[in-house]
């Protein structure tokens, strides 16, 4: 059998799409230079040196006892982290979907899982210290201990947990609500008791999610780079040696073949986890709940686990209203009363606040759309077209997911400061804005493309197959009709990468060159000295900024989005 | 390929296009044409669609009809362009289309889901073809509501697509294909969301629609009541090849093989030598009888053949005919329906109007009896 003809006309047919070949063009070009290419550069640097290729850098830093510790320290904390976040996760999630739970723990959930999307990503440290540190409220003026220490392990740990389990929740209570119901009807009616219908039916369902789930906090955990830079004291994971290599040491070779070993973690058990586990957990769960879930009414039951999870919430609010109390009181720990706004004043008086704010929000603002638009078409190609690349693109805007923004960080250094491959070409684009507005849109671009396949997968394929036959070339289907009907999932692609953007650091903190000043670099910088009421200051104004980006995109779908306008006539 | 029939070949290519009211109307051609996909499960490729040539004439209304998986849905979407053909050719009148985008073809598609534009009104779905094409706004205006009265859509032109049943957004997607005045109309199962009601006012519709603009039309459905009602011609599909072409009169009458006579309505197979010739019929060994059937001039004495019988052409009797047992005797209203074993064979009929007929009942002996011009000789 020859598939030889139907190849060629699939090719011809391409080619006569001179947009849409384009287009494909420019996004292989644009993936390969950053994403492939600063990710080639690591390896190439780490191997080849002065000699050749020779395996002497990884012998120099696996000599390095803080780097071999390094990696223990980061192995350690993602696991501890892994299962602390998955079994909170989960807790949250069944008390949700099978217990009866009142309005105010219902209110109390969903602030939870909302928070850590708003906020920057160290937020919970810097609250961590100033409830539990040596001058916590709670530690020293609650109960009177004056020398416990947070920085370490278990501050990491914890303030991860905290940090990443909202995401298992979430993940936990998409697989929970879509189990049908009567499955373990079925096993209560054949005499198990409650426990046992969760031990052999729900639990054994989930077990793939669980696994996934550990496996995301797993990878979230080992890329962090802000919280250990913040609480963990000499406790140094491979993202803070990393980058002490390169800021500290000036050692970029080192720097380079740290981040190659940082790399080979996150992405073997990213493509465990995308590969084995995702597949598995859905697949188990195909059942679609034929009707709704008789909640868990018992006393015995709901009281307990009500209490426990809302108390649970409660504190994790505590610990982000924390920060915005905290830049009220004129000096942490020390006199808290009369609350003064003096701190906001030095922001925008001493700090260079105006500067910082306004680079940190124009660069977000560009980075963001770009981004929005670049996942909707990497999905409308994805999704939609068959053509020879869409493996390639895929994978990698995929691939970008499991590269941790130190990595990402040295990558562009070694990549980018001497030009490409060392030559010189493209060196203009090192210590510009572009090349941070760059990082900013690959560091979004997975989660914006994987919620545009999704949101592409729902709709029926005829429809743009109709306009296509009606004479419509690629780009116009695209704009008439793929874009509209996405239009919801293009604004909260759009929100949520305008917020990833303002809070990144990682990456970003290893390439800003002082032209620039960016709020998050500004708030480690002060939560490294210990102005507490400062870094709090510039993270309470961070979060208003954010907080009110997600409120304007709710305002607008809830008005102008596609859900509402069909549901409406209905 | 051996059983196709392939009744159109042999006719000249000048005769695919043909011109009326001042408008081209064009045939379709395929030529050799193949699909190959690979198989999900065992990795093998195989052919969705092989070797199959057919020709459609201009004006006329064909349907691709088969069980799911016969590739007919394949060969529309290769006509339309979603899908490009492993081998052969497609022509559209005189030209290869083969190469061409589906936005470039001049076909025009009604798909099963309907694909209505949901975030566009009727209106504009229908004027969706029209834009593309840059034409002025009040001809677009005018062709929209001509269409949209065709259809017996007037007054809905502002609402929704989710404001309509299921009935009226077929409408919507016939207008939006008629709109643009393709040389091709394809349709991909159109009707099979509807409910059975629907379904036959809906196919009478679309019947009249067609007959009323003279367009050519392609029509795939698995639904043979359908591909009656509906079609000059239907073509039958079995595993990617085509089994026969023809007149709903021809496929039913003289179907080429059991699958398309069983296929199309229901169907009897009684097997026997033929012994001779008897004043114009062909005399059968029908499980130990003379039977006499329909002669065609191909037949032998001493070969085997099988024979096409339709209920509705057998009746029971207390003599003449085949000997035969009743099995099942069931009393459907407008029928008796019987199932009677004429020694191992068993035989379907249907007795019609059973009022005033005797009514035989499970366990009687009796005859089956049937003329001989009424049965088909495969």
């Amino acid at each position: 059998m020859a598939r030889g003809q139907g190849a060629s006309l699939d090719k011809k047919k391409l080619l006569a799409d001179p947009i849409l070949v384009t287009t494909i063009v420019l996004l292989i070009t644009f993936l390969t230079l950053f994403i492939l290419y600063p990710l080639a550069i690591l390896l190439v640097d780490s191997f080849v040196g002065d000699g050749g290729f020779s395996f002497s850098v990884f012998k120099r830093v696996f000599k390095m006892p803080k780097f071999t510790t390094a990696i223990t320290n980061t192995l350690k904390v993602g696991f501890v982290v892994g299962i602390i976040a998955t079994a909170v996760g989960l807790l949250f999630a069944y008390v949700e979907v099978y217990v009866r739970i009142g309005k105010f723990a219902g209110g109390l959930f969903k602030v939870v899982s909302m928070l850590p999307v708003v906020s920057p990503p160290f937020v919970l440290s810097l609250s961590m210290i100033m409830l539990f540190g040596k001058a916590g409220i709670i530690t020293r003026y609650l109960l009177n201990i004056y020398d416990n220490s947070v920085y370490g392990f278990w501050g990491i740990a914890i303030v991860q947990s905290l940090t990443f389990f909202p995401v298992c929740y979430m993940m936990f209570r998409g697989l929970l609500k879509n189990i049908d119901p009567s499955l373990e009807e079925a096993a209560r009616d054949m005499g198990a008791s409650r426990m046992k219908v969760f031990t052999s039916v729900t639990l054994p369902l989930l077990l793939p999610g669980i696994g996934n789930a550990f496996l995301v906090t797993f990878i979230e955990s080992i890329a962090d780079f802000a919280n250990p830079m913040i609480i963990g004291g000499s406790y140094d994971t491979l993202a803070t040696t990393i980058y002490l290599q390169i800021t500290g040491a000036y050692d970029k070779a080192g720097a380079a073949a740290m981040a190659v070993v940082l790399l080979c973690i996150t992405l073997a058990m990213f493509i465990v986890q995308k590969y084995v586990l995702e597949a598995k957990s859905t697949a188990t769960l195909t059942g679609k709940a034929s009707r709704g879930r008789m909640l868990i009414e018992d006393k015995s039951v709901r009281i307990p686990l009500t209490v426990l999870c809302s108390l649970g919430a409660m504190f994790v609010i505590l610990m982000y209203i924390c920060v915005p109390i905290g830049a009220l009181f004129p000096t942490w720990g020390y006199k808290f009363f009369p609350l003064t706004l003096k701190w906001f004043k030095l922001v925008f008086t001493r700090y260079k606040g105006f500067k910082a704010f306004g680079d940190s929000f124009r660069l977000s603002l560009i980075a963001a759309p770009i981004t929005a638009l670049l996942s909707m078409i990497i999905s409308y190609l994805v999704v939609k077209r068959k053509f020879k690349a869409k493996g390639f693109i895929e994978a990698v805007s995929m691939l970008a997911m499991a590269v941790p923004g130190t990595v990402l960080g040295v990558g562009y250094i070694r990549g980018f400061s001497g030009g490409l491959f060392h030559t010189g070409i493209l060196q203009g684009l090192y210590g510009t804005g572009l090349i941070l507005v760059i990082v900013f849109v690959i560091r979004s671009l997975p989660t914006g493309t994987r919620s545009g396949i999704a949101a592409l997968r729902q709709i029926d394929k005829s429809i743009e197959e109709s306009a296509y036959d009606m004479g419509a070339d690629s780009f116009k289907v695209f704009t008439s009709v793929t874009l509209p009907l996405i239009k919801d999932s293009f604004l909260s692609g759009l929100v949520t990468a305008f917020v990833r953007s303002i809070t990144a650091i990682s990456a970003i903190i290893l390439l800003v060159t002082p032209q620039y000043l960016l709020i998050t670099v500004q708030i480690n910088e002060f939560a490294e000295k210990g102005s507490y009421g400062l870094a709090c200051a510039f993270a309470t104004i961070l979060i208003i900024i954010t907080y009110g980006a997600v409120l304007l995109m709710n305002l607008f779908i809830k008005h102008f989005g596609t859900s509402k306008k069909i549901t409406e006539v209905e | 390929m051996e059983n196709t029939i392939d009744k159109s070949t042999g006719k000249t290519i000048e005769k695919t296009t043909e011109k009326t009211n001042g408008k081209t109307k064009k045939g379709v051609r395929l030529e050799h044409i193949s699909k190959i996909y690979k198989d999900p499960k065992t990795g093998k490729d195989f052919y969705a669609v092989k070797d199959t040539s057919l020709e459609i004439e201009p004006g006329s209304f064909v349907t691709l009809l088969g069980p799911s998986g016969c590739g007919k849905t394949t060969t529309l979407r290769m006509i339309a362009g979603f899908e490009s053909p492993d081998e052969g050719e497609i022509y559209l009148g005189d030209e290869a289309i083969n190469a061409l985008t589906p936005n470039k073809r001049d076909t025009a598609m009604v798909f099963q889901s309907y694909a209505l534009l949901p975030h566009y009104n009727i209106f504009d779905n229908v004027a969706y073809g029209l834009k593309l094409r840059k034409m002025p706004k009040d001809v677009i205006r005018e062709k929209v509501m001509k269409i949209l009265d065709l259809v017996e859509l007037t007054g809905m032109e502002a609402r929704m697509t989710n404001q309509l049943s299921g009935g009226q957004q077929q409408r919507v997607a016939l207008a939006r294909a008629l709109v643009i005045e393709p040389s091709v109309l394809l349709f991909d199962e159109p009707l099979s969301n509807l409910d059975a009601k629907l379904r036959v006012q809906m196919r009478t519709e679309i019947r009249r629609i067609q007959q009323e603009v003279g367009i050519t039309a392609i029509y795939v459905t698995h639904d043979q009541s359908e591909a009656m009602a509906i079609s000059d011609k239907i073509i039958i599909m079995d595993k990617g090849v085509v089994a026969q072409m023809g007149t709903p009169h021809e496929i039913y009458y003289h179907p080429v093989n059991e699958f398309v006579a069983d296929f199309i309505g229901e169907a009897n197979f009684l097997h026997g030598p033929m012994l001779g010739e008897d004043s114009g019929y062909a005399v059968l060994d029908i499980e130990g009888n003379k039977t006499r059937v329909e002669l065609s001039p191909k037949m032998k004495v001493g070969e085997n053949y099988t024979v096409v019988l339709r209920p509705e052409a057998a009746s029971l009797a207390d003599e003449g005919g085949l000997p035969c047992k009743v099995v099942l005797s069931c009393f459907m209203g407008s029928y008796q329906n019987y199932h009677v074993k004429v020694g191992d064979t068993l035989v379907k009929l249907e007795e019609h109007n059973p009022k005033n007929k005797k009514i035989y009942n499970v366990g009687d002996s009796c005859h089956l009896v049937f003329d001989a011009a009424s049965v088909h000789v495969l």
